[in-house]
């Protein structure tokens, strides 16, 4: 075998990383390289130094370490199975990598994971021996995720955490018995329990700093994690208790939800299709509904057939169609969690209709210009000079409201 | 008309300067023209008047905030827009509130604007790399603002390079950076600019490697990363082809069967399920134990929380179940209840060290609600299926002693459900003769709402620890000497 230059190492292990849907930079510790030796700062929000043409934020640069892998999960590319091409940087390759990039102003920082080699251990170490070089031997102040191997030792877990920004260990599947089949040699048990540890050892830094400010920071954007939709049968309604009970349980930032795709090399025991991208878009709307919008998941899908979320319209729109009883509601009147409910209408939009309610009664024109687009909207409020004519039954509603379907194709 | 000649086109301070004296002057809004430079636009400044009163001014702090930005705006009227809601301020105090208001709407529409343009320089600007004549590095970036921004943005930079030595230039001026301070410089032009770097080529393979072409989706892209910048990418010149190929990808993959594994790769077998019947050992008990699944409270839990403590102790204490942080962590008694426990064993004179600590049922119940996690006790089958591990623990162990905290523990041990009250400091005994003393559960002590009740509580437990003290007191914290 000719030995791999580090640029076709780079193609080979950036194209083996693309499947993880995380690129965020956000939500860390404010920091910069003021006074330091090194370069990198970070900022509340996180920045997307560039988009691919599916749409999604290049914010980090995102490679495996290796994609050799001793597991076979069938989803995955870089399972041992699979015919692909393997390579391997070096923790000096992916050091120099990062840095020249960063320099460059193409990347907020590194997300590094890796296929598994020899031991779940040895490969957690290599990750951190990445990290280590990046904070200690160059003072790097960017962002570092960096993915948990599932089985690694408590302790090296503790010190990726000591040098990540966000670490993260993917539950991959909805079920443990999908888990099982897809993903043989993954113990959902070990899965779990890192990210109990984690949890606790989050929760114990964030109070010694409260303490004292020269108390490590441990993992400060906290931990994500990542579910395949459309390998198994799981339902949505599985998928989104199976979130609920991660983000109950672990206090995770988010999980991220990643149509299944085909691979280049791809298992026989998996769907052969074009990934299920607008299922994808439900569920992260279904996400944001539970984590910003009061909703429970059971409300969520109180009625959906089979436990499935209505692909034609958008989760919030589906429950007020259902729940036309509930509407209109007075916007000038209504308390914060009611406003939440009404389809078209954000965060963002009800702050700002609270805090201009209390010196002026709201029109249909003021609503018009705090959001994007009154027409949905307007059939589910009433303002001082506006109320939705006769109310039309939930079915015709829907298909006045629900999107053509040539831009659902679009989306 | 009133001309207020500005020195740059985001010279807020110079605005903040006319705006004031003219407010408190009383000159309207329409009868200001705010020029920027030394171009020829309208009369040279008639002074501002005197005459009229002077009125006290004051705005909210947010209008500040909202003005910085606003300014940046390339927009023409910015000034002007800026000068008539600092006037209408003076009367309508709430104004900012009122979102819909077309002045207050339209400046947050200019400061948002604004807030993109520098956010999308901080995304977008591309250094490239040049020789600086003494052999050590610099970088060099072109880039297009939309708006005034460079003094704004500027920090974003130095903080972020601050070891670097770099420079932006851009049509509305140049940012340089020597590593110790900023200098803004003239206006550039991109022939100043270097046409290249050698890592480029290592970016754009990392930007084609990084694309999925089974996902395609370009307005989503151009939404975040609009063509107009797309000439300053290096990037940029590969979404086309991509685009291009990426339906012809996907359906390769779609069509193309599935390959079968090399020759070389064997499945790993499958691990053996644990043998129950043949556990010889409180380790080989404690690693079963993991994969229980002898009732449902699996599912949902983090993982077993196995007893925990010397395999010789003297005495056993069993609890009801793990709590959220026992669950998270793997650990008996470590959350809230434990401490009260640890506690108590303190002030009772006993080694805490010395004793093994358990739970009737080895799995978290808990009902989740909102983010929390609330815990829900155990019925009399989950509580049963559990039992098996609470005796090969006991079988393992032999205590001399058997301590059941709480209700449940004591039903755990007793098979039977018996008031608490009624069994507490009394001397029983388990089926197979081993001695066993009933109290309350630590977190019986941490919901008595009352202070008092507490502490009366809390003297009770540590008394019936002390019982277990002379009962067993090889369990006794050796005598201070």
């Amino acid at each position: 075998m000719t030995q791999l230059t580090t640029l076709q190492k780079l193609e080979i292990l950036s194209d083996a990383a693309k499947y993880d849907a995380s690129c965020a930079s956000s939500g860390t510790t404010k920091r910069d390289s003021v006074g330091g030796k090194g370069i990198g700062s970070t900022t509340s929000s996180g920045i997307c130094h560039s988009y691919a043409p599916d749409g999604r934020c290049i914010s980090l640069l995102k490679v495996l370490l290796t994609n050799f892998c001793s597991y076979d999960c069938v989803f995955c590319i870089n399972r041992s199975s699979s015919n692909v091409q393997r390579a391997r940087f070096s923790v000096e390759e992916v050091v120099a990598l990062t840095l020249n990039f960063y320099k460059r102003n193409y990347i907020e920082g590194l997300f590094l994971s890796s296929g598994i080699i020899r031991s779940p251990d040895y490969t957690m170490g290599e990750l951190v021996r990445v990290a280590e070089a990046l904070r200690l031997d160059h003072d790097f102040r960017g962002y570092i995720h960096l993915k948990l191997i599932p089985s690694a030792s408590q302790d090296l877990i503790d010190r990726a955490a000591l040098f990540a920004d966000r670490v993260s260990i993917n539950v991959e599947l909805p079920s443990e018995t999908s888990l099982k089949r897809f993903a043989p040699e993954k113990q959902p048990l070990d899965i779990r329990s890192a990210m109990g540890g984690l949890k606790l050892k989050i929760d114990e830094s964030v109070a010694e700093r409260e303490r004292s400010k020269r108390a490590p920071v441990f993992s400060p954007a906290g931990q994500s994690t990542q579910m395949i939709v459309g390998a198994d049968e799981a339902s949505d309604a599985t998928i989104l208790q199976h979130s609920a009970h991660l983000y109950g349980a672990y206090g995770l930032r988010r999980v991220y939800y990643s149509a299944f795709s085909p691979i280049p090399d791809s298992s026989k025991q998996l769907p052969l299709s074009e990934p299920p991208l607008m299922r994808e878009h439900r569920l992260y709307q279904a996400d944001w509904l539970t984590r910003f919008y009061g909703f429970e998941v059971d409300e969520i899908l109180d009625a959906a057939p089979g436990g499935m979320l209505d692909l034609a319209v958008d989760p919030k729109l589906a429950w007020a169609l259902r729940h036309r009883g509930r509407f209109p509601v007075d916007v000038n009147r209504a308390d914060r969690e009611l406003l939440l409910r009404i389809p078209g209408l954000g965060t963002r939009s009800v702050d700002r209709i609270l805090a201009m309610r209390r010196f002026r009664s709201l029109r249909l024109e003021d609503v018009g210009r705090l959001v994007r687009s009154l027409r949905v909207l307007r059939q589910f409020i009433v303002t001082a000079d506006w109320r939705p004519g006769a109310a039309l039954d939930g079915e015709r509603l829907k298909a006045l409201l629900a999107p053509k379907p040539q831009q659902l194709a679009l989306l | 008309m009133f001309v207020a000649r500005l020195s740059h086109p985001a010279d807020f301070e110079g605005w903040r300067s006319f705006a004031r004296r003219f407010a408190q002057g009383s000159v309207a809004p329409s009868a200001i023209d705010w020029p920027v430079g030394d171009s020829d636009s309208g009369l040279f400044g008639e002074d501002v008047v005197a005459g009229g009163e002077d009125r006290a001014l004051s705005v909210p702090r947010a209008f500040i905030a909202l003005a910085q930005e606003v300014i940046c705006h390339s927009d023409a009227t910015r000034f002007d827009l800026l000068y008539r809601l600092l006037w209408r301020l003076q009367e309508e105090r709430e104004l900012l509130q009122i979102a819909s208001d077309h002045d207050v709407h339209r400046a947050e529409a200019l400061a948002r604007s604004v807030r993109r343009d520098m956010h999308k320089m901080t995304a977008f600007v591309r250094f490239r790399e040049v020789d600086d004549g003494q052999g050590g590095e610099a970088f060099v970036a072109w880039f297009e603002p939309e708006h005034h921004i460079l003094e704004k943005v500027a920090a974003f930079f130095v903080e972020r390079f601050t070891t670097m030595r770099w420079t932006i230039l851009t049509p509305r001026g140049t940012l340089l950076w020597d590593g110790r301070e900023l200098r803004l410089g003239e206006a550039a032009t991109r022939a100043q600019a270097p046409t290249s770097d050698a890592m480029e080529e290592w970016w754009r393979t990392y930007y084609a490697s990084i694309f999925n072409p089974a996902r395609l989706k370009p307005k989503a892209m151009k939404a975040e990363m609009p063509v107009k910048y797309w000439r300053n990418l290096p990037e940029a010149e590969l979404i086309s082809p991509l685009i291009a190929d990426a339906a012809r990808r996907t359906q390769e993959m779609i069509m193309s069967a599935p390959t079968s594994p090399q020759k070389r790769w064997a499945a790993a077998p499958e691990p053996a399920a644990a043998d129950l019947s043949a556990i010889e050992s409180w380790e080989e008990a404690a690693s079963a134990a993991r994969s229980c699944r002898r009732c449902d409270l699996w599912c949902d839990a983090t993982q077993t929380v196995f007893g925990e403590g010397p395999r010789s102790a003297p005495v056993v204490f069993v609890g009801e179940q793990p709590g959220d942080q026992e669950d998270l962590a793997g650990k008996p008694f470590i959350g809230p209840a434990g401490k009260v426990f640890d506690r108590a064993m303190a002030d009772a004179g006993l080694d805490r060290t010395q004793a093994y600590v358990t739970n009737a049922v080895k799995h978290f119940k808990f009902q989740l609600r909102g983010k929390r996690r609330i815990h829900e006790k155990p019925n009399a089958g989950e509580v049963k299926a559990c039992r098996f591990w609470l005796d090969l623990e006991l079988g393992f162990v032999k205590p001399q002693l058997v301590v059941a905290l709480g209700a449940t523990a004591l039903k755990a041990l007793t098979g039977h459900a018996g008031s608490l009250t009624a069994a507490r400091g009394r001397e029983l005994a388990l089926p197979d003769g081993t001695p066993l003393l009933a109290t309350v559960h630590p977190s019986y002590l941490l919901r008595l709402p009352d202070e008092d009740a507490k502490e009366a509580e809390t003297r009770r437990f540590i008394a019936d620890l002390k019982q277990v003290g002379s009962l067993v007191p090889t369990l006794r914290l050796p005598k201070a000497a």
